[in-house]
This record gives structure tokens, C-alpha cells and sequence, in this order.
């Protein structure tokens, strides 16, 4: 079994190196600042778990352009998901708000891939059950588009057309050992969630 | 697939983990304004009472509905069991009402085990006779881990009417899935015939054990035990099992005090034990929720349960 | 009456042979037999064996008749390949006078399945407190020799003294069921292992064998016939050795869940449940041990004989918690395949052996005529016709009796009674009543 499973890996390509990602980050850093007047009130909350790495190196980012200590954290979405109930129960991660809360801020959610939204609306879902953020606006490293709810990001690191039939890989230096976004042919036609 | 949770045994290594891990981040719901998760919703959770247990009772409660489950709380007290309702009847209806989850609590060992032929919904075992209670074990191990860290080669003492107590049985089960080395200390009319054969060492020396344990947990002594002469007097007992606060002194400064609940107050501990800055009593209470929240959302959370032992 | 020609059945296990049954006796054995107006049984591949003896059956009636009668106990006994059962005398009213007695048999002669005759209770009520009119129920019709509180121990040592002298007078036997009341309050399930991890209340071996070690010392000091239940323990086995290594009179018997069963189904049958009542019998299921030891005492003759202890019960009472259940199982049934199991395929016995414990043997402990003799000319034609190479599930829907609390509903065990004859006319043939 597992041995055909290797056969049948699928031959992924590099869409995004490391050095475009660092550019597309540092970009949405100098958005983030234009679009709010420079980061006043700004709370950094990466979706688990890529996300939350993105979001840690966004504030890196943040802090080289201009010094600014943003507030970053993680937020947790699996007890918000619409998906639960189409597979096994699955290990929880870690929502971790920053000292002062989110309340009357502006969060910014950062995630790796917007593809269907639905991860995206969770996580809305779950601010309401944690404060009442002044705006909430949404980041992305890669918005793949098929879209299946009303939700589109404000900050988007590169927009990547594909199809239903590939799937997207974002590979973070902290777990992978690598910065890459890949495409490939997609493997499991019901478990993945697009990413 | 059904899958159950009756038995601490029921719980691999990874399993044990896995509800400790996810308890721990439940465990900041409970500090958040709104706290609630609308991860059950729709799910229905029976809590099935034949024993009074309001305190088990109101834990699970609560943890299915901090989970957005709909809760049914069947109390035998006043239903159709005590009119000689049995079992299987009671069963029948649950799975008429479309149980997703029953939480039993039952005075006869092994009754889970009946409802789970019964019903298709995930059984949860909330202390069956003196068989088992395998969420009072995980509340205990999560208890133990806040303060003493990971508990493998870490030193948990036993210390009480261990022939009658579902809690000591799953606690030694559990204890020793997550590594740790267990003592159980009682009068020898108190341990199972067959204890040689548990994961676990046995002792009838409290005062040897004591200076080398992590925690110590004590277990309730039942008055009723003196007449069928388990022990002579309830004072003897007292005198060479109690926690007294002098034997407390002899525990190592990070070691901590456990029970169960409800507790004698001067016979298996002293009050001002219970009530010392080590005991974790009153936390051990508050953990049960995050735990019980846990092991609900494992098993129904998801498509099928990620715990427990399947049929 | 009618002439039955048995061919080639293999008498005991050995060659085929012809069985002329005339009359109600065994008028001829041999090759090549042929009979006129004779009716033929082909009995290729078959065994033949003398027809089998139950010491202990509770049959229910009167009392209980929702979940046995004497009709369809001797009706599953006969489908068991019996010819005689002994009706256990804790029935309600107790088997405690010649009136209940007499009903019983009579009950059992009217049916004529298979016969029966009722134990009776050593005291009154089997309470345990004064004796029954045992010689009243020796003289009656009835003709009873074997008495016992079965169910409930003799515990009280002069009681049982007594009862043991008392029953010399017409060659009683007294029957024990080895319990030692204390020691056994609220037990659930034997005491060890799985018991303590089930969290069942312990029946140690104890209290078993202490009453059997007190009542063979008794037996042997007044020189009376004692017969020892449902052995479990080895201990038992034990001393049931030592006491006939001193000469005593001291028989025993042992079930086939005995031989068969162990505790750990307790903890998970063969069905993969667990806490089944099903497996819920008093003595309680024992260890490994325990079982290779009664085998081993079956075997070389310590343990004299096999006894169903078929106890039926209605289903409420066992589709319920354990500790509310009803102890017991059925038997009559499935007991030669048991025995097959445990201890024909296991080499442990050949088939005359089996004659021995099952038919011989107990039909001597109870003082039957007629019942027992070996398969030759002149004996009473009491016969079962045995398929050993049978495989099948046990279906217990199939069953005669009334109840359905066997064990072995599902599992596949070896062989099956395809024909009965008890004096003569068959009660059973082609595996099904006649």
C-alpha cells in the first residue's frame, strides 16, 4: 500500500520560492500600515497552524519597516468548523490571544491559503465568541480562488489560479525547513481542504 | 464506528495524551466570556444517573453544554427505573430519542458494557459499582500534569479502600498508561487478592511511601467496611492510613494532595490537610469540566470517535 | 411394541455393529443382523452409546414453569441423548415431601421423553434448618435416593452430619453444593484476576473446597455416600482425591461449562461482549487452571461423572445488569458436544470412557436400574446414536427447552445426538423429537 502511494506521489512545482515570499510578506506589511494608518490598534492572529507562523513572521516584518511592536497570536478554529462532522475528531491547537485582547481592535487574520472561505468563516465564528474587534481583516500568502462563500482578503501575498483537481502546498522554514508555495495534482479527492 | 470509553484501559498512551492535551486548551474556554463551543451542535448527550452524583452529574452537564449539545438528564430517581423500568428499557428509549452520546453512572460493575450492546450511541462511563471511572482518572492525571509536569517515572501513591474503588482501578490503569509508578497503600483486606498482578507496587506502609511520593491520593473510607471487619475501628484505620497533618509533613515540598470526593474529614484525611496550600481538591473539581469537555468532543466531535475502545 | 434394527453403529467407538432392539431391550448384537418387520436406523459413522444419566437438572415444575416444565426439560434432555434425569428439588413448592416427588416423577412417566427422578431437598424448604422427610420421600413412589439443597449449601455441620447418617437406612446419597454461605455473600463471579479488574465481588475457590474438605471428613467418619456438585476448583479435585485415597465413599461430579469455560468470558465472551450473564453460573466459571484440573480429575476417575446442572432461566432475568442476574445456564442439549470438545477431541477420554462418566457412572451414584447398562443382549434398550464429525453453530432457537440462556449460542461445537431410544421406543431420530 504504502509503497504504491509512493509510485503515485504526485510531482509538485514551486510557484512561490522563499525570496518571493519574503517580498510578498514585506508587501503586505506596507499595506497593512497604509490601510491602518500605521498599525495603531492592530492584533496579528494567525489561523492555525500555518497561519500562525505566517503571522509571527508578518510581525517580524512589521518591526523591521517600522519598528512597531504589533501584538500577535494564534486562533484555533477546529470547534468552529463545518467540515468536523466529515472526519474523525482530531486534535485541537492552541488559541492564544495577546495580552490586551482583540476588543475594539483591529485583527488581522492571517492564513496561508484562501481557497473555499469556509476556514475563514470559522475563524469570524470564533472571534465573536472571543471580544468585538473594531474591523476584522484577513491576509493571505495565496488566494487560489474558488470561492464558496462571500468572503475575500483584504492583504493577498500573490493570487494563484487553479483547479479544483490541484492542491496547494505552503512550506514554512520553523516546520518545514523550507519556505515554498507548491502546486500539484491533488491526492485524496475528500479529506484535503485545498491547502 | 462505535467506540466507548468504560475502561481506563480503553485509553492508549496517545489516546490519554490527546484528551489531556485537548483539555488543556478547553480548559480556556472556561475563562472567556462567552464559554461555549458550537462544536456539538445538534448532537444530543444523555447523562443516565441510576446513582445520585450531582457533582459528576453537573460536570458532564456542563461540558456537553459548554459544548452546544443538547443535554437529557435521565435520573432514576422518580422515573420509570425505579417503577422496575429495566436496563434494556431504559436503553431502548435512549436509542429512541436518538442518544448520540449516554454518560452512564450506575451502581452495578459493568453496566456500561450492557447499555453499550444496547444502544448505538458512544457510552461513556461515569463510575460503574466498583469497576471504573475513567474521568475521574483523566481529571486526576490532568490535575497531576498542571503541577507535577509529564508524569512518566513520576511517584503517585494510592492510599485507601482500594477493593471497592472504581477510582483507584482506573487511576492505576491510566497512571501507569502514562508511565507513571503507582503505590497502592492499604490494609491488606482493602487490595484486591490478585493486586500482585496490576501495574503497580503495594505497600501497607504509608509512612515509608509518603517521602517518596509526587502525590498522594486518598481514597474514601466507607463506615459500613468496619462491620463486615475490613478493619477493627474507623479510629485504627484513621491512625495507620489517614493523612494526618503530621504525616503531610513528611511529604516532599512539591508533592500534592488528592481525593477524590467526597471526602471523611478525620478519617482518611485531616482537615487542615484537605484544606493545606498542596491539596488540589477544589481544582480537581473545576478540571473535571475541561476533561469531561475532552473526552465528549473526541468521541463525538467528529465523522467517528478518535478514542476509546471499539467493538 | 415395535422392532428396531440399529446398523453398523459404532458401539462405544469401536466396529460397526448391528443393534437388534426388541421389546425394549437389546435382543441381539452383531454384523450383517437382519430382522423381519424390523424398522431400520442406519447408523453408519455413528456412536453408540448407553443412554446418557443427568444427576442434576432443575426442571422447573412446579413453580417455574414459565421457563422449564417437566415436559419440554425432558424433551431437551432427550434431544441431549438422555434417558434419565434427576430433577433438582428447588422448585416451588420445594421438592421436600413425597407429595412433590411423586408429582415430578409421575409428571416425568406421563411425558415419557425421558425419565425422571426428583431429587429431594435434604431439609425443609431447603433452608438449611431441619431435615425433610427424607425417608418419606424414599419409600414413595418416587423412590428417591439422591437428595440434596441444591442451589443452597448444607452448611450447618450437624445438619449435614445428620442428613449423611440418616439416608444409610435405604442407601441414600446426600449431594452437596459446596458453598460456604459467609464467604460467598454477595459474590458475583470466581475471585481472582478478571474479578478483581471487573470489579465483581470475588467467589474464591475457598469456599468451595472448605465445605467439600468438612463434608468428606464427615462422610468418612460416619461412613455414609456423599456426592459432591458441580466441582470447580482444582483444590476441589484435590481433595475429592484424597478422600477416595482413604477409602471413603465419596463421588463427585463436574459440569461441562466447567470443562469447558473459564472466567475470562466474563470479561469478554466469545461474542465479544463483556459482563454477560450468560456466563453468570453458580459454582462461578474458574481459571485455566481450574478447568485443565477438573479434565484431569474427569479423566482418571476422581470426578466420577458429568452432570448438565441445566438451569434454565427466562430471558428479563439475564438481559440485565450482572449483579441482578440469575445464575445459571442450560445444558441438556449441548452437554455431549461439550464434552466432546473438552475432552474427546482433547484425548483426554475415549468414547467408553465417556459411557462411563456420563451414563454408567451416574446412573450407579443415583441407584437406577436399568439405567447405564452396557449396550449387550438383555440390557434395557437406552441408546444414543452420536454424529461426532457433526459441525455446526449451536442454534438456540432450535432448542426443546424453554429457555435460551446457553453460552454457546453462535460457537461451533463438534458433534450431535441424531437419535434417543429409551427403553426401546425412540425418543429422538434424525436429530429431532419423536
Amino acid at each position: 500500500m504504502s509503497a504504491a502511494r509512493n509510485q503515485e506521489q504526485p510531482q509538485y512545482k514551486a510557484v512561490l520560492e522563499a525570496p518571493e515570499i519574503r517580498r510578498a510578506l514585506t508587501r503586505i506589511a506596507h499595506e497593512i500600515l497604509e490601510r491602518t494608518k500605521g498599525g495603531s490598534d492592530v492584533v496579528l492572529l494567525g489561523v492555525q497552524t500555518r497561519g500562525v507562523n505566517l503571522a509571527r513572521m508578518l510581525c517580524r516584518r512589521l518591526e523591521e519597516v517600522e519598528g512597531l511592536k504589533i501584538p500577535c497570536g494564534s486562533l484555533d478554529v477546529t470547534m468552529y468548523r463545518d467540515d468536523l462532522r466529515m472526519k474523525p475528531a482530531r486534535a485541537i491547537g492552541r488559541t492564544e490571544l495577546p495580552g490586551d485582547g482583540i476588543d475594539d481592535k483591529v485583527v488581522v487574520l492571517v492564513d496561508d491559503v484562501l481557497f473555499s472561505g469556509r476556514t475563514i468563516r470559522a475563524a469570524l465564528d470564533a472571534l465573536n465568541d472571543l471580544g468585538r474587534p473594531r474591523a476584522v481583516q484577513l491576509a493571505v500568502l495565496v488566494d487560489r480562488g474558488h470561492r464558496e462563500l462571500p468572503i475575500r482578503a483584504d492583504y493577498v501575498g500573490k493570487n494563484l489560479p487553479t483547479s479544483l483537481k490541484e492542491t496547494v502546498k505552503v512550506l514554512l522554514g520553523d516546520v518545514d525547513g523550507r519556505d515554498a508555495v507548491l502546486l500539484g495534482p491533488k491526492t485524496d479527492p475528500k479529506g484535503d481542504d485545498g491547502k | 464506528m462505535k467506540r466507548h470509553l468504560i475502561s481506563a484501559a480503553d485509553l492508549s498512551r496517545d489516546d490519554a495524551l490527546l484528551v489531556l492535551d485537548t483539555a488543556e486548551e478547553l480548559a480556556r474556554v472556561s475563562s472567556r466570556s462567552v464559554k461555549k463551543l458550537p462544536t456539538l451542535r445538534g448532537r444530543t448527550v444523555v447523562n443516565l444517573f441510576f446513582e445520585d452524583s450531582t457533582r459528576t452529574r453537573i460536570s458532564f452537564e456542563a461540558a456537553a453544554k459548554r459544548l452546544s449539545a443538547d443535554v437529557i438528564n435521565f435520573s432514576a430517581k422518580g422515573s420509570s427505573v425505579s417503577k422496575g423500568e429495566s436496563l434494556k428499557d431504559t436503553a431502548l428509549t435512549l436509542e429512541a430519542m436518538g442518544a448520540d452520546g449516554v454518560v452512564i453512572r450506575h451502581g452495578a460493575s459493568g453496566a456500561p458494557y450492557r447499555l453499550a450492546d444496547w444502544v448505538n450511541g458512544n457510552v461513556v462511563n461515569a463510575g460503574d459499582g466498583t469497576h471504573e471511572h475513567p474521568t475521574q482518572a483523566l481529571l486526576d492525571a490532568f490535575t497531576m500534569r498542571r503541577h507535577l509536569g509529564d508524569l512518566d517515572g513520576r511517584r503517585i501513591t494510592i492510599v485507601g479502600d482500594v477493593l471497592h474503588s472504581r477510582v483507584a482501578r482506573s487511576n492505576v490503569l491510566l497512571l501507569s498508561t502514562l508511565g507513571a509508578q503507582v503505590t497502592l497503600v492499604a490494609p491488606p483486606t482493602l487490595l484486591p487478592v490478585s493486586v500482585g498482578t496490576w501495574p503497580c507496587e503495594v505497600s501497607y506502609d504509608l509512612d515509608g511511601t509518603l517521602p517518596k511520593s509526587d502525590a498522594v491520593m486518598m481514597l474514601r473510607v466507607q463506615r459500613e467496611r468496619m462491620n463486615a471487619a475490613y478493619f477493627p475501628t474507623v479510629r485504627e484505620y484513621s491512625r495507620r492510613y489517614g493523612l494526618s497533618a503530621d504525616r503531610y509533613a513528611h511529604l516532599p515540598e512539591h508533592a500534592i494532595v488528592m481525593h477524590p470526593g467526597p471526602m471523611n474529614r478525620g478519617v482518611e484525611i485531616a482537615a487542615e490537610v484537605a484544606d493545606s496550600t498542596r491539596s488540589t481538591i477544589v481544582e480537581q473539581v473545576g478540571n473535571g469540566v475541561s476533561v469531561r469537555m475532552a473526552v465528549l468532543y473526541l468521541l463525538l466531535g467528529g465523522s467517528e470517535p478518535a478514542i476509546g475502545a471499539g467493538e | 411394541m415395535s422392532t428396531f434394527l440399529i446398523k453398523n453403529a459404532r458401539i462405544l467407538g469401536g466396529e460397526p455393529r448391528d443393534i437388534l432392539v426388541r421389546d425394549g431391550r437389546i435382543a441381539e448384537v452383531g454384523t450383517g443382523l437382519a430382522a423381519e418387520g424390523a424398522q431400520t436406523v442406519e447408523a453408519a459413522g455413528l456412536i453408540a452409546l448407553p443412554g446418557l444419566v443427568d444427576l442434576h437438572t432443575h426442571l422447573r415444575e412446579p413453580g417455574r414453569e414459565d421457563n422449564e416444565t417437566v415436559l419440554t426439560g425432558t424433551q431437551a434432555a432427550a434431544k441431549g441423548g438422555f434417558t434419565a434425569v434427576h430433577a433438582m428439588a428447588n422448585t416451588d413448592p420445594v421438592a421436600d415431601t413425597a407429595g412433590v416427588v411423586e408429582q415430578v416423577w409421575r409428571l416425568g412417566r406421563e411425558h415419557g421423553y425421558c425419565d425422571v427422578h426428583p431429587v429431594g431437598a435434604v431439609t425443609e424448604g431447603i433452608a438449611g434448618k431441619r431435615l425433610a422427610e427424607l425417608g418419606a420421600m424414599a419409600d414413595s413412589a418416587a423412590n428417591v435416593r439422591v437428595f440434596s439443597d441444591d442451589g443452597h449449601c448444607v452448611s450447618d455441620a450437624v445438619i449435614m452430619r445428620r442428613a449423611l447418617e440418616y439416608v444409610k437406612a435405604f442407601d441414600g446419597v446426600v449431594a452437596q453444593h459446596a458453598q460456604e454461605p459467609r464467604l460467598t455473600e454477595g459474590a458475583q463471579m470466581n475471585e481472582g484476576e478478571v474479578s478483581d479488574r471487573l470489579g465483581l465481588r470475588g467467589w474464591p475457590a475457598v469456599a468451595e473446597e472448605a465445605i467439600i474438605a468438612r463434608d468428606c471428613l464427615l462422610a468418612g467418619h460416619v461412613g455414609s455416600r456423599l456426592h459432591v456438585c458441580h466441582v470447580s476448583t482444582a483444590g476441589s479435585v484435590e481433595l475429592i482425591r484424597w478422600a477416595k485415597g482413604k477409602g471413603w465413599n465419596v463421588t463427585a461430579e463436574v459440569t461441562p461449562h466447567h470443562l469447558f469455560l473459564t472466567d475470562a468470558c466474563c470479561e469478554r465472551s466469545p461474542a465479544g461482549r463483556s459482563y454477560d450473564p450468560l456466563y453468570k453460573v453458580n459454582p462461578p466459571l474458574r481459571t485455566r487452571a481450574d478447568v485443565d484440573a477438573v479434565r484431569a480429575g474427569l479423566a482418571d476417575g476422581t470426578i466420577d461423572c458429568v452432570a448438565t446442572d441445566h438451569a434454565p432461566h427466562a430471558v428479563e432475568d439475564k438481559e440485565t445488569e450482572w449483579a441482578d442476574a440469575a445464575m445459571g445456564m442450560i445444558g441438556l442439549e449441548t452437554a455431549l458436544p461439550v464434552v466432546q470438545a473438552a475432552m474427546v477431541d482433547t484425548g483426554l477420554l475415549d468414547w467408553a470412557q465417556v459411557a462411563d462418566r456420563m451414563s454408567a457412572r451416574p446412573a450407579e451414584i443415583g441407584r437406577l436400574e436399568g439405567q447405564g447398562r452396557p449396550l449387550e443382549p438383555g440390557s434395557p434398550a437406552n441408546i444414543t446414536l452420536y454424529d461426532p464429525e457433526y459441525r455446526a453453530q449451536v442454534d438456540a432457537s432450535s432448542f426443546a427447552s424453554k429457555s435460551r440462556n446457553t453460552p454457546y449460542a453462535g460457537l461451533e461445537l463438534p458433534g450431535r445426538v441424531v437419535a434417543t431410544f429409551l427403553r426401546g421406543r425412540p425418543t429422538v431420530l434424525e436429530g429431532k423429537l419423536v
